[in-house]
């Protein structure tokens, strides 16, 4: 039996001030449950006053093993486990899973089952966003804005719910295409939705962009430099507002993102109001995709018609001895990847999201690793928050937008 | 291949006597762990991979020579190409160099591995568990580390089932 151990002051020296160790300043701890955490998030922090000198972040209160448990599914059942990452981008986490699914064996996706992927990602990212805008709101005290976003969110909400049946675990996306098509309802639910938002969006703005509240809140708060965001590996909104104009839709486009005709906003301030202005127009830019991907869906099949990977529709198990055998095959073993890896990363509503796969001829992963973006954002939480308040480190988890089952996994 | 990637590969080719291999127009290289740090500093200074992506490792067991595969994903921004470097390593309790002095983002990332997978680091800053809790016994996300099944340990009978449970024992 082992002895449980604490761990001691002493432990952390290398991490603290050396006076810290004299009682000079203050060690505080903050969560894990504490609401402005966004989830279960423990910061150890070293106090001067209110100042914050030294801030640890200490994570793992949400891992829940997916790497380890996706290694003992098949590929197709595995896709369950990946809605669980990043609770706030189900879809986007279900499309780069099957993304590299789809790599690793060669798989074709048809035109409509792109098109549609593209519209429930970009969706998505917007859902993303409004509780992000809400809850960093929130954080700093305006609490109206969350109302707002969260009835906007339902709206999206309710177009999942629509595809897939969930609100928000949908597994909606599947290696080789979709579950099944769009109910016919679909469309006129997301151009409702078009045609609401961008006058929410405003709504929005009108209520923080110019408040002078939410300005001396955020300006000149958690300044990250262009060189620190680059050297620390930050992606998404957090490195376009400091000045680089990187977006994988755009550096490498992936299910047909090069044929939309978008912008990717930058700023080149690099603080906490910076972000905010970045992702309020990346809204705007994904409206404008969704508009363009809706007008130009296409008919047709929603499932590739490759037997060896895809199952069978329902309707032909009663008629085609193959179609029995392949349902049969797939639903039990499930269907064999080559040796080998492949890495696929898309642009996800906090950055770059990426699953490394690797396969051993059998039908269940034999690696599957996770690259998510609030892992790695999160680390810069020291950079950002040393010199600056205990109010503004509120700020600060808000603006990184980290979703905790996405830094745990 | 683009045309700054073949550029890249074959001067670490030269220099590192890399091995190549390419699946999926993905590009790898093999190089052998006492370069790792050399090799990570040339591809940032020289052909401007700014940017460390991810950084993982896979493990073979049974498989003792190489045991672990240690990933390294790099991403340019200069020249949007990404490239991958595997380092073998043997035996059941590896270590290698950090590579937190050329990419600082490497910190938490070798703090998972260590974690997940047990292999140690030399000269990282701050090398404790990171997702699991500290007095954890065992790397997870080993192959030898057992998932579901598992006799649920109380206090009357911890060591007993403990002698016989299949995990790395170090």
């Amino acid at each position: 039996m082992f002895e449980k151990t604490e761990v001691t002051l002493d432990e952390l020296r290398h991490l603290v001030s050396e006076r810290a160790m004299e009682g000079e300043t203050v060690l505080l701890n903050m969560g894990p449950q504490h609401p402005s955490t966004h989830g279960v998030l423990r910061l150890l922090l070293e106090l001067d006053g209110e100042t914050v000198i030294n801030c640890i972040p200490d994570i793992g209160f949400l891992h829940t093993g997916i790497e380890k448990n996706m290694e003992v599914k098949s590929y197709e059942k595995a896709e369950v486990m990946t809605d669980r990452l990043d609770y706030l981008n189900t879809v986007g986490n279900n499309l780069v899973y099957c993304l590299a699914v789809e790599k690793l064996v060669e798989l074709d996706v048809p035109m409509r089952a792109q098109v549609i992927r593209v519209i429930l990602t970009e969706l998505q990212r917007i859902a993303s966003h409004l509780v992000w805008l809400g809850t960093h709101a929130l954080d700093l005290a305006a609490m109206s804005v969350f109302l707002y976003c969260f009835r906007e969110r339902e709206m999206i909400l309710d177009i999942l719910e629509m595809c897939g049946g969930q609100r928000m675990m949908t597994t909606y996306i599947r290696p080789g295409g979709l579950w099944r098509d769009v109910p016919v309802e679909f469309e006129e639910a997301v151009r409702q939705f078009l045609k609401v938002f961008p006058a929410r969006i405003d709504e929005y703005e009108a209520l923080l962009t110019k408040n002078p509240l939410f300005l001396e809140r955020t300006t000149k708060i958690g300044v990250l430099s262009r060189e620190d965001a680059i050297r620390w590996g930050v992606t998404g909104p957090s490195l376009r507002a400091s000045g680089v104009g990187h977006d994988l839709r755009k550096a490498q486009p992936y299910s047909g993102y090069e044929q939309y005709d978008f912008l990717v906003p930058t700023h080149t301030e690099g603080d906490t109001y910076a972000r905010y202005v970045v992702r309020m127009e990346e809204m705007r830019q994904s409206v404008r995709i969704v508009q363009q991907a809706l007008d130009k869906l296409p008919f047709g099949p929603v499932r590739s018609n490759n037997r060896k990977f895809v199952p069978p529709p329902r309707s032909e198990l009663s008629t085609s001895m193959e179609a029995l055998i392949h349902h049969f095959k797939l639903w039990t073993e499930g269907f064999d990847a080559p040796k080998g890896s492949v890495y696929v990363a898309v642009e996800s509503p906090r950055g770059e999201l990426g699953v490394y796969l690797e396969g051993n001829g059998g039908p269940k992963p034999y690696r599957v690793y996770w690259r998510t973006p609030s892992f790695v954002n999160l680390q810069i939480l020291p950079l950002l928050s040393k010199g600056h308040l205990v109010a503004d480190l509120v700020a600060l988890i808000g603006t990184i937008d980290i979703v905790l089952g996405d830094v745990d996994r | 291949m683009n045309e700054h990637l073949s550029t890249t590969v074959q001067s670490l080719k030269d220099q590192y006597g890399a091995e190549v291999s390419e699946f999926r127009s993905e590009v790898s290289l093999v190089v052998p762990a006492e370069q790792i740090v050399a090799v990570c500093r040339t591809l940032r200074d020289e052909f401007s991979f700014e940017v460390l992506s991810a950084q993982t490792a896979v493990d073979y067991w049974p498989e003792q020579e190489p045991r672990f595969h240690m990933i390294y994903l790099f991403y340019s921004l200069a020249h949007n190409v990404r490239i991958r470097l595997r380092v073998p390593l043997n035996g059941n309790a590896p270590s290698l160099s950090t590579i937190e002095g050329v990419y600082p983002n490497a910190n938490w990332h070798e703090r998972e591995i260590w974690d997940m997978f047990g292999i140690r680091f030399e000269g990282h800053s701050d090398l404790r568990r990171i997702l699991m809790p500290e007095d954890w016994e065992g790397h997870p996300l080993r192959k030898d580390y057992p998932l579901g099944y598992e006799e649920v340990q109380f206090t009357f009978n911890y060591d007993e089932i403990d002698a016989r449970k299949p995990y790395a024992k170090e």
